[in-house]
């Protein structure tokens, strides 16, 4: 009997350690999902902010998890993707310190203010990410916030003591191999065997963030001359583009290409209306008859005289109605009056002369900048009361990307999507349109199984509470797009992830 | 905009979900080494679950039986669209048993059982695909029931008695797909209730056709679990008005299905026995669970699960082998009470094909030590839940799922 005993128990452990269930394809076998053509085990991503992770107006830890590279990694490995390492901050705050004394801002968090409206405020609290404190070895994720085209190339990008001259990043100082490294000979010397490659962004990006102030570059090639908010000369971005690209695949690998997507459609420039001023009939025939001086004399007068063409005579003439109205604005393309109205036959005083320099209404092809919600109406000067910004104080052109500016950003895109297009097809790389891809969600939005993605600020989804970078759903999809195309390029069978499972941005009050 | 952003955060506290198929057929080693028949079999004690009228039948005076089952019952998931995985590390489940019978008198019998018919044990990891439906529940409803049975003649007996239920859940989810605190731990709730309580009952008759040919019924009740005074404990959740989720209490109900079953038994060549059960179970009750939170702050929540009646088919052998060894085998195909569309993973069941076996060893006159082994085998399915909620939109929850149960068996049986 006891034999029978231990019989018994034999076949029940037996049972016991077979006890797991198994699918007839599971999707952990190796080959179930295939990298193609392409090698995935070491992956290696360059750029900037979009592929560092950054998300509300800062660089946090849970933002680079969500990052697309990041995102992508994660399914690499289904098809024989290796491990994939990010220089992650210290915290979910996101400020930087250099030396103990923060030099960039803490992320955005919607709160609930005390008046019960929710909207984006930066959250409190001292980070404790030191860019003294140097990372040690090298990083799959080499994103750096706030690089352009050429940065990439430039040495001493890492230094920390170029960092409050601006010639160096902060990001960079934190996992730079040396004082002299460049972006790209850090990323080259990992050997990739699969890299991608999103630059150009803030080549464009920071010219329309700050309304147009700075300068297109185009037709200067020295790019150690261009301010930080300048347009890059689509030349300069030819050669450090196609520099990269070689450097990139000199050791065999292969990868994808990101192009530029229209700034102008992102929620930073599309949320603040153009027509923002409320007016009553009253009020609004009496700031007319403040203005009728500058309408019927001034402008008449200056075209007559041949100081103004007729066509800027009537883009400056200022009319306000019953209802919403256009902003006044200074734009700095138009011809400066300040001196000549000072003159005979104006003889206006200094003060006046100057408001109406570069006066003019903003018009239905500008763009209004996210920020400008904050200074639109106000009364900057507490005993004047009469001083409202937009109304008698022109908006200024910082916080309005004009149609002529417009127009810049998109001609030096055009030439740089031209040159990632074609270097693409020349070296038989993976290429995503997200150009086409933004222009998408900015357009009826992308449905996915939780509803529409689309560009809407804060509850769209697609993008963070600066207005400018991606959620985490927003990167998500754009790891999705990446995937998608590599697979196409390669014959490959990367899964791709369920947007989703992706959070969009973080409701916190301080 | 902020009403919106209020509707969507609120509708993040919506799917509760408990258990599904949650029923747990391990009423006795010597019946579930037959498949788990025994409405119309009389050889232990472990009629007063099986056919309380059975009892008293019974040839020994006095019998005392004690058992435990271990089961370990494992989950696999994946969604080859996005390669996500998942498998459960459950606890090993432990129903227990116990059961006794008392000759009153010639026409009279008296018993006594305890036994754990519902239940469930799911731990899937935290923050796995579908985190936002279930992260682990554990269930448990424990019976008592006082039983008579008396016989009108040697042809037919009735018996019965009342049911006394306590039970328990605990059971934890995320809140939804994306909701986390700032440092991106997911946002989640702990359902906790214990002690619950509540009463039914169950009545059964046999009929002995001929000595070798017998047929029985037995209906138990429907008991609903009525948790007044459980817990809603919630974790990581943001600091803001738009997620006004604060720990609580609630009230919310979980039905155990009535049960009948009706069957027959054959004894054949001295030796042999063969029995047939059939079980229907009304799982119709439960046709949605409903959370109703006390703060009046967190929308209440109502989770569709439809269940439909379902049946059981048993089939069991057993052989008298020698004075010690009796043999036992045999087979249930399963059928799952979940509609298509509605395959929740906190018990993903579809139906399954049941294998069983066992023996009995005889120590002498008054002590027998009864083991059974059971294997259900569930075939590989595609399904999802399509009524989870967000934002008013369904959000189907769907993959490929594959499950298999082993439970090995051992009790005690003692007998005057």
């Amino acid at each position: 009997m006891k034999n029978i005993l231990k019989y018994t128990f034999a076949v029940m452990a037996v049972g016991l350690v077979s006890c797991d269930p198994e699918f007839d394809t599971p999707v952990t076998d190796e080959g179930f999902y295939s990298s193609g053509t392409a090698d995935l085990s070491k992956y290696v991503a360059v750029g900037n902010s979009l592929t560092a992770g950054y998300a509300d107006g800062a660089l946090y830890v849970t933002g680079q998890k969500n990052s697309y590279p990041n995102i992508m990694a994660t399914q690499f490995a289904y098809a024989g993707g290796g491990e994939f390492s990010q220089p992650l901050m210290n915290d979910n705050i996101g400020g930087l310190l250099l030396g103990g004394t923060q030099i960039t801002q803490n992320r955005f968090v919607l709160a609930v203010g005390a008046n019960g409206n929710p909207g984006p405020v930066r959250l409190v609290g001292t980070p404790t990410t030191d860019i003294t404190n140097k990372l040690t070895g090298s990083f799959n994720n080499m994103g750096v916030p706030g690089a352009k085209s050429f940065h990439l190339v430039a040495p001493g990008y890492g230094n920390v003591a170029g960092v409050q001259s601006g010639a160096a990043n902060p990001y960079f100082v934190r996992f730079a191999s040396s004082e002299s490294a460049t972006v790209l000979a850090d990323a080259a010397a990992q050997n990739p065997t699969f890299f991608s490659l999103w630059i150009g962004n803030n080549d464009i990006l920071s010219y329309a963030t700050d309304g147009g102030a700075g300068v297109d570059q185009t037709g200067n090639f020295d790019p150690t001359t261009y301010g930080p908010n300048d347009i890059t000369d689509p030349n300069v971005f030819a050669a450090v583009y196609s520099q990269q690209v070689e450097a990139l695949t000199a050791g065999g690998a292969k990868g994808v290409l990101v192009n530029i997507p229209e700034v102008t459609s992102i929620p930073y420039f599309t949320t603040v209306p153009t027509k923002s001023i409320p007016l009553d009939a009253a009020t609004a025939a009496q700031l007319n008859a403040q203005f009728a001086g500058y309408n019927n004399q001034i402008l008449p007068g200056l075209a007559a005289m041949g100081v103004i063409s007729p066509e800027e005579a009537a883009m400056r003439m200022i009319n306000f109605t019953a209802g919403t109205n256009y902003p006044i604005m200074t734009d700095d393309d138009l011809t400066d009056l300040t001196t000549i109205l000072q003159g005979a036959p104006f003889g206006l005083p200094a003060q006046l002369a100057g408001l109406l320099g570069q006066l003019r209404q903003v018009k239905s092809d500008d763009l209004v900048v996210l920020v400008a919600s904050s200074v639109l109406g106000t009364t900057p000067d507490p005993n004047n009361p009469q001083g409202v910004i937009g109304v008698s104080i022109p908006l200024s052109d910082k916080y309005v990307l004009a149609a002529t500016e417009q127009a810049r950003i998109t001609a030096a895109s055009n030439a740089y999507n031209a040159t990632i297009q074609a270097l693409a097809g020349a070296k038989g790389l993976a290429y995503v349109d997200a150009k086409a891809a933004l222009a998408r969600v900015a357009n009826g939005g992308i449905a996915y199984d939780g509803g529409v993605l689309t560009s809407q600020f804060v509850t769209g989804g697609a993008f963070s509470l600066d207005g400018v970078h991606p959620s985490p759903r927003g990167y998500a999809y754009t790891a999705n797009l990446i995937i998608k195309a590599i697979n196409e390029t390669y014959d490959a069978t990367i899964p791709t992830v369920n947007i989703g499972n992706y959070p969009t941005i973080m409701v916190t009050n301080n | 905009m902020k009403k919106v952003l209020v509707l969507a955060a609120l509708a993040l506290a919506s799917t509760i979900t408990y258990a599904g198929g949650y029923r747990v057929s391990l009423q006795g080693n010597k019946a579930l080494a037959m498949g788990h028949t025994g409405v119309a079999v009389v050889n232990s004690s472990e009629s007063v679950f099986f056919n309380p009228a059975a009892l008293v039948y019974l040839e020994d005076k006095f019998s005392i039986s004690v058992g435990a089952h271990g089961v370990f019952s494992n989950i696999a998931y994946q969604d080859t669209s996005t390669g996500a995985n998942a498998r459960t590390d459950s606890p090993v489940g432990t129903p227990l048993y116990l059961y006794a019978s008392y000759q009153a008198t010639d026409w009279l019998a008296l018993g006594l059982g305890v036994y754990t018919p519902y239940g469930s044990a799911v731990e899937y990891e935290d923050d796995w695909a579908g985190s936002h439906l279930i992260n682990n529940i554990d269930l448990q409803a424990i019976y008592v029931q006082p039983t008579v049975s008396f016989k009108l003649n040697d042809k037919i007996s009735f018996g019965g008695g009342p049911i006394y239920v306590t039970g328990s859940v605990n059971f934890n989810r995320n809140l939804n797909r994306t909701l986390t605190d700032l440092d991106g731990n997911r946002a989640n709730v702990t359902i906790d209730a214990s002690g619950v309580s509540s009463w039914g009952w169950v009545a059964s008759t046999m009929v002995n056709i001929t000595d070798n040919l017998h047929i029985g019924a037995t209906y138990r009740s429907e008991i609903i679990l009525e948790a007044e005074d459980g817990t809603a404990e919630f974790e990581n959740i943001p600091n803001s008005p738009l997620t006004p989720f604060e720990n609580t209490n609630i009230n919310a109900s979980l039905p155990l299905p009535a049960e009948m079953t009706v069957g027959m038994s054959y004894d054949f060549c001295e030796k042999w026995t063969f029995a047939f059960d059939l079980n229907r179970t009304f799982w119709d009750v439960y046709n949605s669970l409903d959370i109703d939170f006390e703060n009046p702050a967190i929308p209440d929540s109502k989770n569709a699960r439809n269940y439909k009646n379902s049946s059981i088919y048993r089939f069991g052998m057993q052989y008298e082998a020698t004075k010690m060894f009796t043999l036992r085998t045999g087979f249930y195909f399963d059928e799952s009470p979940v509609r298509e569309g509605y395959f929740a993973p906190e018990t993903p069941r579809n139906d399954s094909n049941n294998f069983t076996a066992g023996l009995t060893v005889n120590l002498g006159e008054h002590l027998q030590i009864d083991a059974s082994f059971l294997y259900s085998h569930f075939k590989e399915v595609d399904a999802s839940y399509n009524y989870y909620f967000e934002n008013g939109q369904a959000v189907p929850f769907k993959g490929t799922y594959k499950t298999n149960a082993f439970v090995p068996g051992l009790g005690l049986t003692y007998k005057l």
